[in-house]
């Protein structure tokens, strides 16, 4: 018996290290073909497509729209497994405060916010939240599949998400407030940690996804 | 220990490599590995035992060599799957490109940001706050406080590290690497003072360098110092202490790790 090999699109709008998520899915499936690409046709061509993202949104959402990726990122919410990390998540809620305010690709009902000190504590919060902190899993995923609940997983980011529609939370994480750091919808799993950065438990994460059948 | 620091964002122990040519010096001594002097070994390694992190610093002092950096960066993170910050020699946003590109997660500035503080501002602005570093070079005056030095403390500054890095934290840095210069080597322990005043100057994260001897220095430097990391390499090169030692050692005295 023998099953199709993944084909996966890493989509590229020349924002930070897309070598590291291409590397680590190569890593833990040897026999997917991997492309990174801003390529319309062929993000649609591939079978599961990865939405990364780093850097400042404003810059972030001006690119996709130059190339026109909002309409191949929608395309594929509607027809195959989709994994967003960090900004990518961030870019499929519909407002972003960063860079005094950007709209971003309204796909998912909420908004994007900055880390700020607990009123009156006395411990203030560094930002970026940044190193390995624990994620609560909402509750069973199959991308979750032989990750422990509380395990740590890298984190690097000054904004968070705060969907509107609690019932997309698949995964929290604990920093001044307790916020969205997974969310999931049919084939999407949008994430604000790095998988590809978190040693053996974000590995385990992308060998789900590149064996996901929604 | 209270339940916060049981359950929140870890400390950070991060490895540093200083790399000349694409080999690693102050010669890494690990009796069951193939080839120490290979970065990207000697990274698996480290990655192997739960580093946090691992940081690499070009001391290649030819440009012509870069080309050598950016290749052992390339396989370096084709290996490892933790987060990589590649320092030394960083002058333009082009070297910045160069780096992320062949996967580096941070990018670290230290002259440059001095000779040229905007430099810092346009990496930021260009890149993300997130991916850059400033390192800090100080050295302590007589009068009790601090003095940014370059090249490696070399050459005074005349620059107050502290007020320092509170510009370099507006100006967009992500994070600080601040390293005493007068304990750099001296395996007495980081500058606890210096640390503290500067994790207490600004919101973003500090890493404490320089001087670490013992595993007791690595839990001074988060608890006295209050440093979000603690960076180290002649104590784990040498295989004195492996991280996973470290780090039991730190969660026992109440210091918040990733076992």
């Amino acid at each position: 018996m023998s099953r199709r090999a993944p084909n996966i699109a890493v989509i590229d709008y020349g924002m930070g290290n897309l070598h590291s998520v291409s590397k680590a899915l190569q890593r833990v499936c040897p026999s997917a073909s991997i492309q990174v690409t801003a390529n319309a046709a062929s993000i649609a061509a591939a079978d599961r497509v990865v939405f990364p993202g780093v850097g400042a949104m404003r810059d972030c959402m001006a690119e996709i729209r130059r190339l026109e990726l909002d309409t191949v990122v929608k395309q594929t919410l509607r027809t195959k497994p989709l994994l967003a990390i960090c900004v990518g998540m961030q870019a499929l809620m519909a407002h972003s405060e960063e860079n005094g305010g950007v709209d971003c690709l309204n796909l998912f009902p909420g908004r994007v916010k900055r880390f700020a000190s607990p009123p009156g504590g006395e411990r203030r919060l560094k930002v970026p939240h940044m190193g390995w902190n624990r994620v609560q899993q909402s509750y069973p995923h199959p991308l979750w599949k032989g990750i422990d609940q509380s395990s740590r997983l890298y984190f690097i980011h000054s904004y968070y998400v705060e969907p509107s529609d609690a019932s997309l939370v698949v995964g929290t994480c604990d920093y001044g407030v307790n916020y969205a750091c997974a969310i999931a919808k049919d084939n999407l799993f949008a994430v604000q940690f790095h998988p590809e950065k978190s040693a053996n438990v974000g590995l385990k994460l992308l060998q789900n996804f590149a064996h996901w059948n929604v | 220990m209270s339940a916060y620091e049981d359950d929140g964002l870890c400390k950070r122990i991060i490895p540093c490599l200083d790399v000349d040519k694409g080999r690693v010096v102050k010669g890494v001594q690990f009796v069951d590995i193939r080839d120490a002097g290979d970065p990207v070994e000697v990274a698996r390694r480290y990655n192997e035992e739960g580093a946090d992190e691992i940081t690499f610093l070009d001391i290649t002092a030819s440009h012509e060599a870069r080309d050598i950096t950016l290749h052992t960066v390339e396989r370096m993170a084709g290996e490892v799957f933790i987060p990589l910050t590649v320092g030394g020699g960083v002058r333009e946003l082009a070297d910045i490109r160069n780096l992320l590109n062949a996967g580096a997660d941070k990018v670290a500035i230290n002259s440059a940001a001095v000779s040229h503080a905007d430099f810092v501002r346009a990496a930021a602005e260009r890149f993300g706050s997130q991916c850059i570093v400033v390192a800090l070079d100080a050295k302590q005056k007589q009068d009790s406080t601090w003095e940014v030095y370059t090249h490696g403390g070399r050459n005074p500054t005349g620059l107050d590290a502290i007020a320092w890095a509170s510009q370099m934290a507006d100006y967009g840095a992500g994070e600080l690497l601040v390293t005493s210069m007068d304990r750099d080597g001296t395996k007495n322990g980081f500058d606890l003072p210096l640390t503290q005043a500067i994790s207490r100057a600004v919101q973003i994260p500090v890493i404490a360098s320089g001087g670490v001897g013992t595993l007791q220095h690595l839990v001074d430097g988060v608890k006295q110092g209050e440093a979000d990391a603690v960076l180290a390499a002649s104590i784990f090169h040498f295989n004195h202490h492996s991280i996973p030692e470290a780090k039991h050692y730190m969660r026992e005295r109440g210091v918040n790790v990733r076992l």
